[in-house]
């Protein structure tokens, strides 16, 4: 059997890992860089990923795709509120909707695909030897369309999806590890774009999830979203320029705001700075201020805490220990809630951002069976029920059941000769039906001309250990299995996975050297527009003789640009950093400091 | 299909100890749980998935010491049990006094837009029969010795049967009697949706 890896097929970040001697290990890429930004970028040289996918956010808006996450496994009604925010065009299909890139239509599994090929690649390339199965985290609170999506994407990068399994269950599997003690553990997961609780006890290797709650549509990228829409109103009074409609600007806003935040975790106060064609903008920024603006938000995590608290049958107390997980626990605020709630102080010993790929590589060597004294005992977050008459919904498997479980239903018809019969089965805390999410409709064809009432058929709903819904049905009076067609509601069908697993041969993506090649001419492309930008904003301040040594390296690196050499496009884009460098620093010290190349940037980011 | 008790080889008794039914669900669970049997062929597959889910869905009956009551009733009378039944209870005819008296509250306070005295007077009521609907489960609870008692004598169990039934059976129409108060109070938290399944 190959090797299996565990990937975190994150909302901002994505991550590989795999166990090496025992040892859960993040794989790096060739720069030694452990996060791949989830980010999907087309370019007129081909498709770019990551780093390179970032650096043209706000260059390339309308083709740089990010937070896909969000959109996975979603109808148009889910997400049409945030679809005005994006700078890329969706395409509001009812069902499944899809971004366009030119003259095609892209689905988040697709993009989401390009993610985890990149991945592959980068654990191929790390480990010398095809890999071909994997295990990837999901929310522990995604729903039967979001996995099924996740799953699909899988495929379509030539993966097969081993299991899916919870992101906070699977960072509490990289803490059980570490010989973690044993007891009630409440792991409280806020990343890029969701959010989830899990309670769980562990004892003899045994980890069992009591309950799980969350939302699927709350993380780092919604409190940015507070800061953006509050720097508008400010940009608008103070500079008289309403931004909010301009795809570049409003990335650069975002891009902003996310570092100003990072920054503010560590930091009391920082300044933020933006620099835009007619104008710089600049402001001091708090940490109390911040705060102020994001708390509301943070504050919705605390409902879904208490929930899954009283699901487990547990009062605050009596959890034994508060794990952090994902990038937005970093921020204070957020450790302050999680401790009031709790009543005691929660912890982070592993690297928030690493530790649920590290979880998933343990889940991983798990099913290679490589580790046989820890077992992962999961429960399907949402009811599963089915509509009956009146549009009531009819519970079949409670929440938090323990997976894999099974519920049966019989069905019979109502008039003579009936010979389909249909079924709603939907997801949900809700009464009524039309209040839940809609899974599939099932049609059951085949059944023997008979009087009304007179077929029984037995319908076994199914939820594997991947939470994901398989059904069966069987007519009891002839003992014959009938057919069960399922039509996803928010989901692609077979015949359209195949597809794309298909194309995704025949558009034979570029191999690595040819990635890397589009990586190096995209980011040089980065550097040439960022340099000359500030040469247009900055250059006075710039001596006659930097002029001279900053021209230069630009039309070198021009010059390198339209040829095929990867190593001189780096040389040269480095060359081109370092003669920026001394005009940055001075630049900086003008307090215009992360504006003048993407590497400078980039830096600051990395070191805040 | 094997019955619950069974899975866990236990005899059909309610006095369950609950440390003990934990370790031998997890070690039912490293036994057939389809982590552990990956490289194994699609029928071996299968059939821990079926092993696997049976084991997880007799734990859940069994933990719980009313659902526990509710699984053992279905079992004595052959039927197959479902969680999560949304059909309305009946009103059991010993409650039918008091409920026309929580009905008049509860158009009393409608009358007055859910505000002030009657609103109170419906609060109160509630309270009184969140009490009820505990005093149902611990009466439960306290004479399922006496069930375990029969089974070991060899006596008639029917009579004790029914008195089960009927308290599952109040408890159940409170469940709903006490959603709709909330409701009607606008304070209904989604937290009392799981109640109903217990």
């Amino acid at each position: 059997m190959s090797r299996i890896v565990g990937i975190d097929l994150g909302t901002t970040n994505s991550l590989v890992a795999h166990v090496e001697g025992g040892i859960p290990r993040v794989i790096p890429d060739a720069e030694g860089r452990a996060l791949l930004p989830s980010i999907v970028g087309w370019t007129p040289n081909g498709v770019v990923v990551g780093e390179a996918a970032r650096r043209q956010l706000a260059r390339n808006a309308a083709r740089t795709v990010y937070s896909v996450k969000r959109l996975m496994g979603r109808g148009y009604e889910d997400v049409k509120d945030e679809l005005a925010r994006l700078p890329f065009p969706v395409t509001p299909q009812a069902e499944v909707v899809s971004i366009r890139i030119g003259d095609r239509e892209v689905t988040p599994p697709e993009v989401s695909a390009h993610v985890l090929r990149a991945l592959k690649q980068r654990a191929e390339a790390h480990l010398g030897e095809p890999v071909e199965q994997a295990v990837i985290t999901v929310p522990a609170y995604f729903n039967d369309a979001q996995r099924q999506a996740t799953k699909d994407a899988g495929r379509i990068a030539g993966l097969e999806v081993l299991r899916i399994v919870n992101e906070p269950t699977a960072a509490s599997l990289a803490y059980g590890l570490q010989k973690m003690a044993e007891g009630v553990i409440a792991v409280y997961d806020l990343g890029g774009g969701t959010f989830d609780i899990s309670i769980l006890r562990v004892k003899d290797g045994v980890f069992e999830v009591l309950a799980t709650n969350g939302n699927t549509h709350l993380g780092g990228d919604d409190l940015d979203q507070v800061m953006v829409d509050w720097l508008l109103a400010e940009i608008r009074t103070r500079h008289r320029a309403d931004l909010s409609g301009d795809a570049e600007a409003l990335q650069e806003i975002r891009m902003g705001a996310e570092a100003a935040k990072c920054r503010l975790s560590f930091d009391e106060r920082t300044v933020l700075t933006i620099p835009f064609e007619r104008f710089t903008y600049r402001r001091d920024i708090t940490r109390t201020e911040l705060e102020a603006l994001v708390d509301p938000l943070v504050a919705t995590t605390l409902g879904p805490c208490r929930q899954a608290l009283a699901d487990a049958g547990l009062e605050p107390e009596q959890v034994d220990q508060v794990v952090l997980v994902g990038g937005s626990t970093r921020m204070p605020l957020v450790r302050r809630r999680v401790e009031e709630l709790f009543g005691r102080a929660p912890q982070s010993r592993l690297n928030p951002d690493e530790v649920v790929a590290l979880g998933a590589a343990v889940q991983a060597q798990i099913l290679a069976g490589g580790i046989t004294d820890m077992l992962l005992l999961d429960v399907t977050p949402l009811s599963l029920g089915i509509e009956t008459l009146g549009g009531i919904v009819s519970v079949l498997i409670p929440r938090n059941t323990t997976i894999p479980t099974l519920a049966k239903e019989y069905f019979t018809t109502s008039v003579d000769g009936q010979a389909t019969v249909d079924l709603h089965v939907l997801q949900g805390e809700r009464e009524l039906a039309k209040d839940n999410r809609s899974l599939a409709r099932f049609d059951l064809a085949g059944v023997d001309p008979m009087p009304a009432g007179m077929p029984k058929i037995e319908v076994t709903f199914l939820i594997d250990a991947n939470g994901i819904l398989q059904a069966q049905a069987r007519e009891l009076r002839s003992g014959k299995a009938a057919s069960i067609e399922v039509k996803p509601t928010y989901g692609l069908t077979e015949a359209q996975v195949e597809q794309m697993v298909e194309d995704s041969f025949t558009h034979a993506e570029a191999d690595v050297d040819a990635r890397l090649l589009i990586e190096a001419q995209t980011e040089a492309d980065t550097v040439i527009n960022h340099v000359e930008r500030a040469l247009r904003q900055a250059g006075s301040i710039a001596t006659a003789a930097e002029r001279a040594a900053i021209e230069k390296a630009l039309a070198r690196l021009r010059v390198v640009r339209a040829g095929t050499s990867r190593d001189a496009i780096r040389e040269c884009t480095i060359a081109l950093n370092q003669a920026t460098a001394p005009l940055a620093d001075r630049m900086m010290e003008a307090a215009i400091k992360d504006a003048v190349t993407s590497k400078r940037a980039d830096q600051l980011l990395e070191n805040s | 299909m094997s019955d619950y008790f069974t899975v866990f080889g236990l005899p059909r008794k309610l006095a369950i100890d609950g440390e003990a039914l934990r370790r031998r669900f997890y070690e039912l669970s490293r036994q057939h749980h389809p982590d552990f049997h990956h490289g194994a062929d699609a029928d071996r597959q299968a059939e821990t998935l079926a092993q696997s889910a049976l084991v997880n869905r007799a734990y859940r009956a069994l933990r719980d010491p009313l659902a526990r009551v509710e699984y053992l009733i279905a079992l004595e009378e052959g039927r197959e049990v479902r969680e999560g039944a949304t059909d309305k209870p009946k009103a059991p005819r010993e409650l039918l006094q008091e409920m026309l008296e929580v009905q008049e509250a509860l158009e009393e306070a409608k009358a007055e837009g859910m505000g002030g005295e009657a609103a109170a007077r419906l609060r109160d009521e509630r309270a009184r029969l969140e009490g009820r609907f505990e005093a149902e489960a611990s009466a439960i609870v306290a004479r399922s010795a006496e069930w375990d008692r029969l089974v070991d004598e060899g006596g008639d169990r029917q009579a004790l049967l029914e008195w089960f039934k009927q308290r599952l059976a109040t408890r159940a129409y409170l469940r709903t009697v006490l959603d709709d108060l909330s409701e009607a109070l606008g304070e209904r938290e989604e937290g009392h949706v799981s109640h109903r399944r217990h």
